[in-house]
């Protein structure tokens, strides 16, 4: 009997029954394999209750085979820990054990990974929380947050500096926590259901509304016209625009070159308005629903985002000329956070924070759906690894979304079928599974949809790209200053509530 | 006393320039020029929180810093009116003067025991300690050029006359602009607009302040830099033009001291931290050169 199974397309669904379930020592033995090449990536691993044990699932994503393998495994003990093998894996059985109290030994730190202690004893206070810390006369500790300064979310950074420099940093998050999969799960209907999906994370509303949707469809296994998924991968190519062109702005705020920062705000609002002209929201809420939409793009509309993406694009290719060319600016860029493509590949990194350091990683060309499969895309990488290499990356990213959109926009001239309207009443196949990935600005979301015998959803799981990247954030700042934490992490900009869930 | 109320005068109105000046380069229209000047009224009214760890220093400091600057705008001359106080060797009295009131500044910040304005006072010190010597190697070449020793006499005895003297006098101004850029925590050092704890030097020590005496801190910021902006607007202003064009060619010099730097803050990036030392030692060498120009030139 086969180990795992090995899928090519996504999203994709497949009954339980038809799972295999290997001993743990198999599976052990199967993903040390599978995630030893460099492309290979661990998608998610999680648990579901299953009666009086735990069903563990696991999705492993290859970038260069361009396929995905399914693997799982049953128990309640104690297990032994891959995380001194496979280091990337160290977040997955941390928030398992969290959830489910499963000791996995060897596991070098088993820190909780939402709850100050674990999810049984949240009562613990905040307050009481055991940072690492070092015992010494010349190093100092620097606490910040979890409330910030700025308009941002909540999250602890525990600093142990020499002087000015970074020996290591701890971040404590979890304080946006909303129980955003129990939400997902149970006693839910449709609509509710997408409304949750949208709100996981405020800046991906349309990427994370995308996966819930793609998972929903995958599991019905309904048919939908090809431009319903060419109006998706526009909106989300728009968040990527917006997103990009404010994290931009961001950065320059951080060094305090106003000029970039006020033109890349304005830049911005232009990419922003126009998904409010489309949908009346500006973050794309109510615009991606499951089995169809309400707002069909076509005739007026699609000129006006053609125009105004050309407006929003004149003037931001020549500020960011400019701005990535300027000595006070490079000098505050290039060679600050440096993270390596070998470390970049150990903590399984995702999205940008992997291409950034010369990881062709881009679930739109490893394992696109169906509507990145009618063009032909090539992701931007760079291979510097430093806040420079994330702008630059920023940067091309704008242009190439540009480019998408507007050769999608022209796939949906010749494109003339009527979109349904969503559907929120469809009944789910029973004991499935199914599961949908998309490359958000990011990187990789992944929702996944386990039903149980009623065809009810018996477990929801997501997956925000910010939960591998928040460890190459701690890479970055090692041995760099401390004052350049604030543009190493705007460099990143990840997702504390996508984390917290 | 004329120049002593205008170098008051002048205070109140360049904050407002260099807000005006930054949001006009940015595509903005901005606040109005006495915005600050209402933000500074409400803050009087308002009662201080002192925290409970603090001690007496924390209460004494703003209003030192305060009494320290204002002392030493006695000491600015205007043309040949002459200055309130006038010593022989008075800008080494300037100096330690504006010294003392910051060094009242960094106990404080230490006083509150954050974590945050022990780093922003330790930054803070290290850029006062090292732009020290440029500015006393500044002053000494100007009286070294005009063989006086105060303030007074040095600044109505400049003339740039020749082509010489006026590459000097172009280095020493761009001297002086920087020293008060560092001096007033101000780009490329420090970024007195950033919200950030880890990355602000001035900011992060004052912090702790609220109402009455973050109001004293921040007129204390306007007035210091005014006395910069002052001594080059001196030094341009002629002693023998009538006194009402020279006290109009003085504000005037003085507000585009202001539009001066709010364009300099608009159109460049903030140094990194590390690399401020490197900066600042920079300004002592070129005082150096000053020094080393005027000295061969005058033969001595």
């Amino acid at each position: 009997m086969k180990d795992t199974i090995t899928i090519s397309q996504q999203p994709y669904s497949l009954s339980l029954n038809e799972l295999p379930i290997p001993d743990y020592s198999v599976f052990c033995k199967v993903v040390t394999h599978l995630l030893s090449k460099e492309a290979a990536h661990c998608v998610n691993y999680f648990a579901v209750p299953d009666k009086d044990s735990l069903l563990f699932l696991c999705l492993i994503a290859n970038d260069e085979a361009h396929t995905i393998d399914i693997l799982a495994h049953k128990g309640g003990g104690p297990l032994a820990s891959l995380t001194p093998v496979i280091p990337a894996l160290h977040i997955f059985e941390r928030e398992i054990h969290e959830n489910y109290g499963v000791q996995f030994e060897g596991h070098p730190w088993l820190k909780p990974v939402r709850f100050a202690r674990d999810s049984n004893g949240n009562s613990y206070p905040m307050d009481d929380y055991p940072f690492y810390s070092i015992d010494s006369h010349e190093l100092h500790e620097v606490g910040v947050g979890p409330v910030h300064a700025g308009v941002i979310e909540p999250g602890h950074f525990r600093f142990l500096c020499n002087g000015e420099k970074v020996l290591h940093l701890e971040i404590q998050l979890g304080y946006q926590h909303r129980g955003v999969e129990k939400l997902m799960g149970e006693g839910r209907n449709g609509l509710q259901r997408a409304v949750c999906a949208e709100n996981i994370a405020g800046d991906t509303a349309v990427g994370h509304s995308i996966a819930h949707a793609s998972a929903l469809e995958a599991l019905t296994g309904v048919p939908l016209p090809v431009n319903l998924y060419l109006e998706r991968a526009i909106a989300l190519e728009l968040e990527r625009m917006a997103m990009h062109i404010g994290d931009t702005a961001a950065l320059c705020t951080d060094v305090a070159y106003q000029l970039g920062q006020v033109v890349n705000e304005s830049l911005r609002t232009i990419v922003i308005n126009t998904t409010q002209l489309w949908c009346g929201n500006r973050f794309g809420k109510g615009l991606i629903r499951p089995f169809g939409t309400h707002y069909p793009l076509s005739g007026e509309l699609t000129s006006r985002v053609k125009k105004n993406l050309k407006e929003a694009m004149k003037r931001f290719l020549p500020m960011s000329d400019r701005m990535l060319s300027m000595p006070s600016l490079l000098a505050r860029y290039e060679g600050i956070g440096i993270v390596t493509r070998e470390q970049v590949v150990s903590i399984g990194a995702v999205g940008m924070a992997a291409r950034m350091a010369g990881l062709n990683r881009d679930i739109r060309h490893s394992h696109p759906d169906e509507a990145y499969r009618t063009i032909h895309f090539y992701p931007a990488v760079r291979d510097s690894g430093d806040v420079m290499a994330r702008a630059l990356l920023r940067r091309m990213e704008v242009e190439a979304s540009c480019q998408l959109i507007l050769d999608m926009l022209t796939l949906l001239e010749q494109e003339k079928a009527e979109l349904p309207l969503p559907d929120y009443s469809l009944s789910l196949p029973p004991d499935s599974l199914s599961f949908s990935m998309v490359e958000g600005w990011r990187g990789e979301i992944c929702h996944t949809i386990l039903t149980d015998s009623q065809g009810k959803i018996r477990h929801y799981k997501v997956k925000d790209p910010s939960l591998h990247n928040w460890m190459a954030l701690t890479l970055a700042v090692r041995d760099q200053e401390i004052s350049d934490f604030p543009v190493c992490n705007k460099s990143f900009n990840l997702s504390y509530c996508g984390h917290d869930l | 006393m004329l120049n002593f109320i205008l170098v008051l005068l002048s205070a109140l109105l360049i904050p407002g320039i260099i807000i005006r000046t930054k949001s006009l380069c940015s595509g903005r229209k901005g606040p109005g020029l006495f915005q600050p000047l209402r933000d500074v009224r409400v803050l009087l009214m308002k009662g201080s929180v002192i925290s409970p760890v603090t001690t007496v220093i924390f209460r004494i400091a703003p209003s030192l810093a305060m009494a320290t600057v204002i002392t030493a705008s006695m000491l600015i001359p205007m043309g040949r009116q002459g200055a309130v106080i006038s010593f022989a060797g008075d800008f080494v009295f300037f100096s330690y003067l504006l010294a003392l009131g910051k060094f009242f500044m960094i106990l404080a910040a230490l006083d509150t025991g954050s974590s945050f304005e022990g780093m922003g006072a330790n930054r803070e010190a290290l850029y006062s300690m090292l732009v020290e010597p440029a500015f006393l190697l500044l002053m000494g070449t100007f009286a070294m050029f005009t063989g006086y020793t105060s303030f007074a006499d040095i600044f109505s005895h400049l003339n740039f006359g020749n082509t010489f003297t006026l590459i000097a006098g172009i280095i020493c101004f761009y001297l002086l602009i920087q020293i008060s850029m560092i001096e007033n925590s101000r780009l490329p050092v420090d970024d007195p607009k950033t919200h950030l704890e880890l990355t602000m030097v001035h900011e992060v020590m004052v912090l702790d302040y609220s109402g009455f005496d973050l109001a004293l801190v921040h007129m204390a910021t306007w007035i210091k830099f005014t006395m910069f902006g002052a001594l080059i607007s001196n030094s341009l202003v002629p002693p023998d033009w009538h006194i009402a064009w020279q006290i109009l060619l003085f504000l005037g010099l003085q507000m585009l001291f202001g539009i001066m730097i709010g364009l300099m803050e608009s159109f460049r990036a903030r140094n990194k931290m590390m690399k401020n030392p490197q900066f600042i030692l920079s300004l002592t060498a070129i005082a150096m050169m000053a020094f080393a120009m005027v000295l061969i030139f005058m033969n001595k």
